[in-house]
């Protein structure tokens, strides 16, 4: 027989474009094939510094994303109540006026009364500078209901963090600690990253209450109980520093361990550092036996002991302080044990692995180097043992404080950007806290006025709070305040229920980008929509008067708005991946891309980041404005991208700036930038020389070069914060010292919490409510597969994961008459959800747990009511209240870390019995939201 | 019935890595989207906004939990699935039309969708439920080892490998000519202990599965762990900090500090 004749080199396509994907955070390029204007397959970019090729499952199913029968199609104006779906579509002209109009009330009176949060976004330094210039201090992204607590840790402790603020050395890492879930951050890099260490013999331990994604081929699997962490990375500090397999070196040198701490209990200076009159903390020269300035390059600094000043202060250094409080036997292996559910020989053994791959491993590479004192070293040496942590850490109320004791162990190990360990991506490290304050004191908002600096930043004592004289929070989502003063990312898990609370104070209007507030993006969704829908008696208007919402897709929060303003697809705008926002850099430079259209819109659609800058104009706010009331970006966003200035020279996009195109980091504004970046694969990543590649911490050469490139505002060494003197000031104020200190109600709060050294509590939830009656744990965990809410919409991925189960351990359902496949309820302290179980052994016997935002509302996002998604999919999130219990005196405090305000997800304590009905179908069900119009 | 072609030496095939698939869908989607406009296309979709999405796949990862002889622990392998491209394929023997053929020039088993008839009879045949009839299309649709694109000449040089392969983000899928004892896959397969799927049903598959590696946790790994020396963990702590300065200060430094503050307690 013959075989048939074979066209092996087809030509499908006619056109190949590159951009970026936006399927998740990592933001990897991509090459788009087109044929006739439609998209046909979408592979990795070879050449792009983040994903060199690959494409993750989402990724490779962008097209649906793309094609999606729920997109939006043209601008909506609500007629009916709000739920009820009931939309007249309206040309863009009459809801830009609407919107406009409706801002413009509010800036003309009083800014703050507009509620401007963002989720998932890439636009951050577009959207957090055009609320600087409307003058709202409430503008947030969904950092605190994310990771904030890694991110601050990290950022208070070592001027850097998890993800995309760095990443493992995965070239030269022996040894490599996982911590919780982090299948969606990072995507593909961690993919690669372990196919690496797996194939190089580096051994990986995951340490996660579920066995599954990348803890599946881990070597060792750590069962964790949730929210333990602390406890067990405090027990392997406590194994380190019982034999002194730590790197002295490294905490003399880069670290405020040797740093003298003052110790005057009842003093206003208690817990501080002794300081130089010049503001220099000091260290206790061994040579001289006399202290002096930290950064001194001749001192020989003690790293322990109890000394007396020549002024007759005590001090001890930080390092005692340290050793102190992780050598007592609260934190040998035995005393965590029976918390963690990790052996006791489990702990021991994994400490003596890190110390044995740190002191017996080390990486030396033929680098010479300089350090910040002028030290030369001739080569770069490392501990090759590195970490990596999201939200596993984050989301609980003791997160902070565990992230903390995290990073004390990589330091103590002297692994924190050395070869082999856990390196910055610039623009990190920055200064441990970045300098920039939150603006929106009293006083600061005013009509028709910026802000004097952006709403977000790093308070460092409670001067910097955002409070009024009696103590109040001034924004409405009491971040900065003493609920929540290192909230850095923002509290967007508050704004509604504060809102509808008038708790600090109503709002007009709340305007919202891509976050699905009604649904899986909130706690407490049942009382979200009655907070949504809850109207003033006297007035008979929504408490919340004004939503405002762009999205491309009909989510669940789209029926709730009051005008939706449609987004475009990801293929189809311009977009910039900056420096100023969330970096894409690498560890060996920084990166940054753009995204082009690939694709022309079908539909009345417009990208938000070309909406709001009309907005802007339209209000007349300074930054957007010529002075002839012109709009400054008459070119939309892509104008804005090539030509926004931060500071001389600064702007959005890094690469090909100056007039020729050349110029990298600083340089003029270049008309041509974004066809240079087109001819790039639509990216730029600029490789640091090697000198540069390590310590950059410490790095004479590499700060210098920073500072150039506007990463850090002047060269000086980012030591780390061991002891983190900020929390400390939080504690004197609590004592009442100082001109700002917590209202009575507040201060053991603050006390108990604001410990400069990091510890372990129990989360909140499990502290408030009865273990006998909420024993297990309820976690979720992140399918690779898909990403929040947009991956269920997708037809190609909801073939693979169409609906979710909760999955709980074989032998504890055993004992409670679970079988694999039954419906059984999940009752919190605050609702009850029903559900299919399934069994597995790979999971905490305490914990349950299922895969999140795969159950959907019925009628939502394009999907037929009866959807699997709906009909047997569900939400932990019904289960979990935004407040705590009521506490002494009646106040509920928000369920979140109470140093920074991060949503406590993950502190979910739960009773799980057989349903008495076995009907297959999930519980609770919403009624099913009315379709949208549906674009072509 | 379909006869084979004389055996020939080139053996295109996979290698499939079950130590570092972490089942993340990337081969299965790129697989989807690449043959839907490719050789088998379309890969139809049924339903797929509906109640009961289901479809065509060419490739699927499948998760296992497993537990292996004397350990406490399981594991969980994710196990990616397609045509294995058998040496002695009955898929194609059994196959009434010659739709079903074997390569002569490489061995990649097709199935030709101008003269299947849709019998089924390849897909009963196949052991490895490696084929997926279209409903839609009325005909057998299976892994083309993307024949479209590994001599594709429009595609650059280093693209021209299977879609999954270009895909796999921890880099457990490898393309190559299993016939050739030393192309890089076939050393793969000689170092790893690579493994044929259900050897004994005698169908000699070309894709190789490589097995997870062994495990380095508790049950192997002597249980070490750090000296605990008699005394105080302070004290030892102490005189390591005194060991460091006085290493670095040089023997002939005397101590000038006044430790009138000395550790108290």
């Amino acid at each position: 027989m013959t075989e048939p004749v074979l066209n092996t080199s087809p030509k499908t396509w006619d056109e190949v474009k590159t951009t970026t994907c936006y399927m998740c955070a990592c933001r990897c390029g991509i090459k788009v094939y087109l044929k006739d204007g439609t998209v046909k397959y979408i592979e990795g970019n070879r050449d792009h510094p983040v994903n060199k090729g690959v494409i993750c499952g989402k990724g490779a199913s962008g097209i649906m994303q793309h094609y999606s029968p729920a997109r939006l199609s043209k601008p909506l104006i609500r007629v009916g109540e709000r739920g009820s779906g009931e939309f007249r579509e309206i040309e863009w002209e009459e809801a830009l006026r609407t919107a406009t109009l409706w801002l413009s009330e509010v800036r003309n009176s009083d800014p703050k009364k507009l509620a401007f949060f963002t989720g998932r976004d890439q636009s951050q330094g577009l959207t957090g500078w055009w609320a600087t210039q409307f003058g709202t201090p409430n503008y947030a992204a969904h950092g605190g209901f994310c990771s904030v607590n890694m991110a601050a840790a990290g950022l208070y402790t070592f001027g850097g963090s998890f993800w995309e603020f760095g990443e493992p050395d995965w070239k030269h890492t022996k040894y490599f600690l996982l911590f919780g879930v982090a299948e969606d951050h990072a995507s593909n890099p961690i993919k690669t990253g372990l196919g690496k260490l797996k194939a190089r013999g580096a051994k990986v331990v995951s340490i996660n209450p579920i066995r599954t994604g990348y803890s599946a081929i881990a070597d060792e699997w750590i069962g964790i109980r949730p929210g333990t962490d602390g406890l067990f990375v405090g027990a392997l500090i406590h194994e380190l520093l019982s034999a002194q397999k730590i790197d002295g070196d490294y905490l003399q040198r880069y670290t405020n361990a040797p740093w003298l701490v003052i110790e005057n209990p009842g003093g206003a200076d208690d817990g501080l550092f002794a300081r130089t009159a010049q503001g220099s903390a000091l260290v206790l020269d061994h040579h001289s036996g006399t202290p002096m300035p930290a950064l001194s390059p001749d001192a020989l600094p003690r790293l322990m002991g109890r000394f007396k000043l020549p002024d007759g202060r005590r001090v001890v250094t930080s390092f005692q302080l340290i050793a102190e409080r992780f050598l007592s036997p609260d934190w040998a292996p035995e005393a965590v044990t029976a918390r963690c559910g990790v052996p006791a020989a489990t702990i021991r053994r994994i400490a003596a692995e890190l110390a044995e791959v740190a002191f017996s491993q080390q990486v030396e590479l033929d680098i010479p180097w300089t350090d910040h004192l002028g030290r030369f070293h001739e080569k770069t040496v490392g501990r090759p043992v590195s970490m990596h942590a999201m939200r596993g850490i984050s989301a609980h109320a003791n997160g902070f404080q565990t992230c903390r004791t995290l990073h004390l162990l990589q330091i103590i190990l002297g692994t924190i950007d050395v070869p082999g360990g856990f390196r910055y991506k610039p623009p990190f490290p920055k200064p441990a806290p970045p300098g920039v304050k939150p603006a929106g004191k009293p006083g600061q908002v005013k009509p028709n006025t910026p802000l004097p600096g952006p709403p977000l930043g790093f308070v460092t004592s409670p001067d910097d709070l955002l409070i009024d004289a009696d103590g109040h929070p001034q924004r409405i989502d009491k971040a900065y305040s003493w609920d929540a003063p290192l909230a850095a990312h923002g509290m967007m898990h508050m704004v509604i229920t504060n809102a509808a609370k008038k708790d600090p104070y109503g709002i007009d209007v709340l305007f919202m980008y891509m976050v699905n507030m009604s649904w899986n993006s909130a706690m407490n969704v049942p009382d979200t929509l009655k907070y949504l829908t809850q109207k003033d008696p006297a007035t008979g208007d929504y408490t919340i008067p004004r939503i405002i919402y762009s999205d491309a897709y009909a989510s669940e929060m789209v029926h709730y708005a009051d005008l939706i303003l449609p987004d475009t697809t990801y293929l189809e705008r311009w977009d910039c991946i900056s420096l100023l926002d969330r970096p894409i850099s690498e560890a060996d430079g920084p990166a940054d891309s753009i995204r082009q259209p690939v694709v022309e819109p079908d539909r009345d659609v417009r990208p938000f980041q070309e909406v709001l800058l009309d907005l802007g104009a339209r209000l007349g706010l300074p930054g957007m404005t010529r002075t002839d009331g012109s709009p400054r970006y008459p070119g939309g966003y892509a104008d804005y991208i090539v030509n926004h200035e931060r500071a001389p020279g600064l702007g959005p996009l890094a690469g090909f700036r100056g007039s020729n195109g050349k110029a990298q980091g600083r340089g003029a504004p270049n008309p041509e930038q974004l066809q240079h970046y087109i001819d790039n694969g639509c990216h730029w990543f600029y490789e640091l020389p090697d000198h540069m590649k390590y310590y950059r911490h410490v790095n004479w050469a590499y700060l210098d070069w920073a500072t150039f490139f506007g990463f850090v505002g002047k060269p000086d060494p980012i030591i780390h914060q061991l002891y983190c003197e900020p929390l400390q000031k939080f504690r004197l104020a609590a004592a009442g010292h100082g001109k700002v200190v917590p209202p009575e109600a507040h201060r053991a709060r603050i006390r108990d919490h604001f410990d400069p050294i990091p510890f372990w509590y129990p989360p909140f939830e499990g502290q408030m409510v009865s273990e006998a009656e909420y024993p297990m744990h309820a976690v979720t965990q992140r399918p690779m597969a898909m990403y929040h809410s947009w991956g269920s919409q997708n037809a190609w991925l909801r073939q693979i994961l169409g609906r979710n189960w909760l999955y709980m351990a074989r032998e504890r359902a055993g004992e409670l008459g679970i079988a694999d496949g039954d419906w059984v309820t999940v009752t919190s302290h605050h609702g009850m959800i029903k559900a299919q179980a399934k069994l597995m052994d790979g999971v905490n016997p305490d914990t349950a747990w299922t895969w999140n935002a795969i159950g959907k509302r019925a009628g939502a996002w394009g999907l037929s009511p009866d959807a699997p998604e709906a009909k047997k999919g569900f939400l932990l999130n019904h289960l979990i209240s935004e407040l705590l219990p009521e506490r002494e005196g009646g106040y509920r405090y928000s369920n979140s870390d109470p140093v920074t305000g991060q949503a406590a997800w993950y502190d979910l304590r739960v009773r799980i019995e057989k349903a008495a009905g076995q009907e297959p179908v999930s519980a609770p069900q919403f009624a099913t939201l009315k379709k949208l119009k549906r674009a072509k | 019935m379909t006869s084979l072609p004389p055996p020939a030496s080139k053996k295109l095939g996979l290698v499939i890595d079950l130590d570092t698939c972490v089942g993340c869908q990337a081969c299965v989607t790129s697989c989807k989207e690449w043959n839907t406009q490719g050789y088998s296309a379309p890969l139809s979709d049924y339903d797929p906004y509906g109640s009961d999405p289901d479809g065509v796949w060419l490739n699927r990862v499948h998760g296992y939990e497993v537990r292996e002889q004397g350990q406490d622990q399981t594991r969980i392998v994710h196990f990616p699935r397609s045509c294995l491209h058998c040496e002695t394929p009955a898929c194609v023997t059994v196959c009434p039309t010659g739709a079903s053929y074997k390569r002569a020039e490489d061995g990649i088993v097709l199935v030709n969708p101008d003269t299947c008839i849709g019998c089924k009879l390849c897909s009963w045949a196949c052991p490895y439920g490696a084929r997926e009839y279209d409903l839609a299309q009325g005909v057998m649709k299976k892994c083309t080892l993307c024949v479209d694109r590994i001599y594709n000449e429009n595609l650059e040089p280093e693209d021209r490998q299977p879609a999954c392969v270009k895909a796999c983000p921890t880099g457990a899928r490898h393309f190559g000519d299993l016939g050739d004892p030393a192309s890089p896959v076939s050393q793969l397969v000689a170092e790893r202990g690579g493994y044929d799927l259900l050897p004994e049903m005698g169908y000699r598959p070309v894709n190789k599965y490589l097995p997870p590696r062994a495990r380095r946790d508790a049950t192997n790994t002597s249980n070490t762990e750090l000296p605990k020396p008699d005394g105080s963990a302070f004290d030892r702590l102490f005189a390591w900090a005194d060991r460091l300065l006085s290493a670095k200060a040089g023997a002939s430094k005397p101590d000038l500090t006044d430790y009138s503050g000395k550790l108290e307690g």
